[in-house]
């Protein structure tokens, strides 16, 4: 009896050490995906945040085809880093919407002034209501919303050139 | 210059802590006495290079010499001198030179100091210990040396992060890290004791004084790092449950039990097995809190913030040295003999329920704080915070104050419960009252948790101070005041944080200057917001007259900029009053010239680092007393031989 | 220690770079007039875990993420939701992740077991110390 127990703290301690070393060898990515993929765009309606697109509802992004669903602010640096790679994704024809976080109208006209304009509709979400919604974490994050409105695929962080592929991949299986 | 004479330093130390260990080992093996001799100034040595390679480090730091990688990364010569000094730690490889630099000086101590054990244990104490320096000595040449250069030295450093700019930095982590380091001592002392195989009595009473010195310490830490990050974070919380807080108190709980068994086992030779087992754990959670914290691998949100190489050197020395010992544990103690049995009603069952409810407050610690870690590995991940040890963690110490309370009030080896009954009437009556008191004017007011809180505050804290009634006060040994300062002191604390978290005042608004704000019976009047320079940074401060009738005070909440690196911190303004404090935090700019502010009138709060200030007091009384009994009985000895 | 954990947040966080400019929602940092309702988004703000620093629960992080949460925490409470009801929306959303109080998910049950299991173990151990035996 006092045999086992005794051995007890040493297996109990090989435990702890094997969780450690897989703690330390599987690479931990800390990001946070959003549950809602795989369901329906929750509904919203949002104001337009630039002076020549429209706003932005959620019926508007279920239209029978494949759409780009990106979140960006202007005030975020990685999101005019990911810009170019938007524009590449538009000009291979595809549908970009767009919610600006946190943003006022003058600020986002001139970021697209800046950094080109892949957008169809943007609404402005000032309080981060529905990015909380769609189980966003920050700014940038792309969703592909399938051809029946429903989230297919969420990425987070800012879209890098040989990302773009990927992206036309996920839209072409959204169909 | 002093970079390369620091790295020698380090490389010479390892080299002697290598010898050290072979003298020892070969010299208990062998039975050579000339080797044994030659154990304890190879230590002493040691530690004395040790200490200069931390002291040319600090030099480096000081005279801003940016040539040294670790200063060009963590320093900036702009910076007070304070914060060069005490930038020095406040990195991870100064850090780790500190540690090392204390574990060598505690192992000099050892051989210097160190009279109560018997030499062949002292001798496998020692080198033990050398074994234990030795492996960080390897992390620290292999993975993290301090003195690298760097081949262009960069115009200037890039500054020490502004959170860290505190007198806070120059005191917490220091005191930590020896709390850290001295359980290594204790760790040293068992591993020592299992293989001479002498677990008893006298071996006890020399653990006792390091394991009490190391806990004084670590009360000392942890309470400096609650009142820091109270007052620097800027929202008045003093304990969030994060998993580096609960990597500090992990050794504090197992300290905290081998503090008591270690007393069972001087006084009655009992828990011997057990006693050795906590000493081991002790330290294997100084280590466990240093891998968490240094491999960041439940608190780091971008991977690249850590280093895996470095983790995993910590995670091998852990892995060798807890492992070892566990397994030593496991091949020897079966040939220490169980000490005495002993009665439920006594003091030393009550010492047992102590280590039983620490030991087990220390498993859901460890549990919470790992967790997150075991779901991971199957694709879930969750959160275990506040709410969770709270609940838990709350009764169980309130269980525990009480065993704390009755504990002292119990005879040694046999009691009779009708007369314990007698002795605890006063605090049970107390506890009565409060109860009926509290019912009456706080009912429904408060939470359950802070409502048990303040009775049992109340009722144990008159029940610690009991040991005392009808003793000549001045002929009382100095280890019982410590021993009831000490529980006072946690009584004491409880009461803080129960008022803390039972009748905090919380008032957010947003103000200009001109406006007057009433909170808590108290009057604030927003001045002006004015612009102010320091060393190296620039604030805003906003100047407001607070009163609560009487005459007014001129506090300066600030929200301050860095320039390096760029960082904004709120500087909250606390106003300390005997009942409490008022902690005032200026936010951003809203919109029309109106500024955020943070008002919270926490009653009592300073109890918290008062009774942690008062437990260390106790500790050091304790050891004060033990120490001096034993230099006492030498002198007599040595009179009686004359 | 949790400054050093905010170290490497503000070392190595390129979101916390750039905030926002735009000023806090309406009820990111303004209490609810009535206590009690007050004092139920307060109880939820702090088990809610803030995606952007996540060491640090809503109540008390200057993300203005947080800040956004807050605002949406307290208008539903003013809107007459129940606590528990907006924590399984956001978990709905975010995950378990999202709760620092741990949520009814078997996964979790565990660690709801441990104390109790821990105990017995203890007092196992103890009784065999303690128990029956009159010697002295």
């Amino acid at each position: 009896m006092r045999g086992w127990l005794i051995w007890t703290p040493f297996v109990l301690f090989l435990a702890f050490v094997g969780l450690f070393a897989s703690g330390l060898f599987k690479p931990d990515d800390h990001v946070i995906h959003s549950r809602l993929v795989g369901q329906n765009l929750p509904a919203f309606a949002l104001p337009p945040a630039a002076s020549d697109r429209p706003g932005l509802t959620s019926a508007q992004v279920a239209t029978g085809k494949p759409r780009l669903l990106n979140i960006f602010a202007s005030w975020c640096v990685p999101c005019a880093a990911e810009a170019p790679q938007l524009m590449a994704l538009r000009q291979a024809g595809v549908e970009i919407d767009a919610i600006a976080i946190r943003d006022a109208r003058p600020d986002v006209d001139r970021f697209l002034a800046r950094y080109g304009n892949p957008y169809a509709r943007i609404g402005l979400d000032a309080r981060s209501a529905v990015q909380i919604a769609l189980g966003s974490s920050g700014v940038p994050e792309s969703f592909v919303i399938d051809s029946k409105g429903r989230i297919a695929y969420q990425h987070i962080g800012d879209i890098r050139a040989d990302d773009v592929p990927m992206i036309l991949d996920r839209l072409k299986a959204a169909q | 210059m002093i970079a390369e004479a620091g790295l020698a330093a380090l490389w010479l130390a390892a080299a002697l802590a290598l010898l050290q260990l072979f003298l020892a080992f070969s010299g208990t093996k062998g039975g050579k006495d000339e080797l044994l001799g030659a154990v304890r100034p190879t230590a002493v040595a040691q530690g004395l290079l040790t200490a200069f390679a931390f002291g040319a480090l600090i030099t480096l730091f000081l005279r801003s010499d940016m040539s040294v990688l670790l200063v060009a990364t963590n320093s900036h010569s702009m910076k007070p001198w304070l914060y060069k000094f005490a930038g020095t730690w406040g990195n991870h490889e100064g850090s780790m030179l500190l540690w090392v630099t204390v574990m060598g000086v505690a192992g000099a101590a050892v051989a210097l100091f160190e009279r109560a054990l018997d030499r062949a244990t002292h001798m496998a104490t020692l080198g033990a210990q050398a074994a234990i320096s030795l492996g960080f000595y390897a992390f620290l040449l292999f993975s993290s040396n301090p003195f690298a250069r760097i081949d262009p030295p960069p115009p200037d450093g890039q500054g020490l992060n502004p959170l860290l700019q505190d007198p806070g930095l120059a005191f917490h982590p220091p005191t930590l890290y020896l709390g850290y380091v001295g359980l290594s001592v204790a760790f040293s002392f068992a591993v020592g004791a299992l293989l001479t195989r002498r677990v008893d009595a006298a071996f006890a009473r020399a653990m006792r004084p390091w394991v009490l010195a190391a806990w004084v310490l670590l009360t000392l830490g942890i309470t400096a790092g609650s009142y820091w990050a109270y007052y620097e974070l800027g929202w008045g919380g003093w304990w969030f449950w994060d998993p580096v807080e609960n990597a500090s108190l992990m050794p504090w709980l197992a300290a905290t039990a081998l503090l008591h068994s270690v007393t069972v086992l001087a006084t009655r030779d009992s828990l011997r097995a057990w006693t050795i087992m906590l000493a081991v754990v002790a330290f294997s959670m100084s280590m466990v809190g240093t891998f968490l914290v240094r491999s960041g691998i439940l608190t780091s949100v971008h991977a690249f913030a850590v280093d895996p190489e470095r983790g995993s050197f910590i995670l091998a020395l852990l892995a060798l040295y807890i492992g070892g010992a566990l397994a030593l544990f496991g091949w020897r103690i079966g040939s220490v003999k169980e000490g005495a049995l002993f009665q439920l009603a006594s003091r030393e069952s009550m010492l047992v329920v102590n280590n039983l409810l620490l030991s087990v407050i220390l498993g859901i610690v460890l549990i919470g704080t790992l967790y997150p870690l075991m779901t991971e590995a199957f694709g879930h991940k969750v959160s275990v915070g506040a709410p969770y040890f709270d609940r838990v963690a709350g009764p169980l110490a309130l269980a525990l104050m009480v065993a704390m309370a009755v504990g002292p009030l119990m005879r040694w080896r046999r009691d009779e419960l009708r007369l314990v009954g007698r002795r605890v009437a006063l605090p049970v009556l107390i506890a009565v009252l409060l109860v009926v008191a509290m019912s009456v004017f706080a009912a429904g007011r408060i939470g359950l948790l802070p409502f048990l809180g303040l009775v049992v505050a109340g009722s144990v804290g008159v029940a610690s101070l009991l040991p005392l009634w009808r003793r000549k006060l001045w002929r009382t040994p100095l280890f019982t005041w410590g021993m009831v300062i000490a529980h006072l002191g946690c009584a004491v604390s409880l009461a803080g944080m129960a008022s803390d978290s039972a009748f905090t005042t919380e008032k957010l608004i947003a103000a200009r200057p001109g406006d007057t704000i009433r909170t808590a019976g108290w009057t604030l009047r927003f001045v002006s917001i004015t612009p102010v320079a320091g060393d190296n940074w620039t604030a805003l401060q906003a100047d407001m007259q607070v009163d609560r009738g009487g005459a007014p005070v001129l506090i300066h909440p600030q929200s301050r900029f860095f320039a390096s690196p760029p960082t904004t911190t709120t500087e909250a303004a606390l106003l300390t009053r005997w009942n409490g404090q008022l902690y005032v935090v200026l936010g951003e700019e809203v919109e029309g010239g109106r500024w955020q502010l943070r008002v919270w009138w926490k009653p009592f709060v300073t109890l918290i680092w008062l009774g942690g200030g008062l437990i260390a007091l106790g500790g050091a009384l304790a050891l004060i007393g033990r120490e001096k009994r034993g230099w006492i009985g030498k002198w007599r000895a040595r009179r009686a031989e004359v | 220690m949790r400054l050093l954990i905010a170290l490497l947040l503000l070392a190595f966080s390129p979101s916390l770079a750039a905030q926002s400019a735009l000023p806090p929602a309406p009820w990111a940092n303004r209490q609810i007039p009535d206590a009690a309702k007050e004092a139920k988004a307060k109880a939820l703000m702090e088990t809610i875990r803030c995606l952007t620093c996540q060491s640090q629960s809503i109540a008390d992080s200057n993300a203005s993420m947080a800040g956004d949460m807050r605002s949406q925490i307290r208008e539903r409470i003013i809107a007459g939701e129940q606590p528990e009801a907006i924590r399984d929306w956001l978990v709905q959303r975010y995950g378990d992740w999202v709760s620092y109080e741990p949520t009814a998910a078997p996964i979790l049950w565990p660690l709801w077991a441990a104390p109790l299991l821990l105990l017995a173990v203890g007092l196992f151990l103890v009784r065999r110390r303690i128990g029956g035996r009159k010697r002295s």
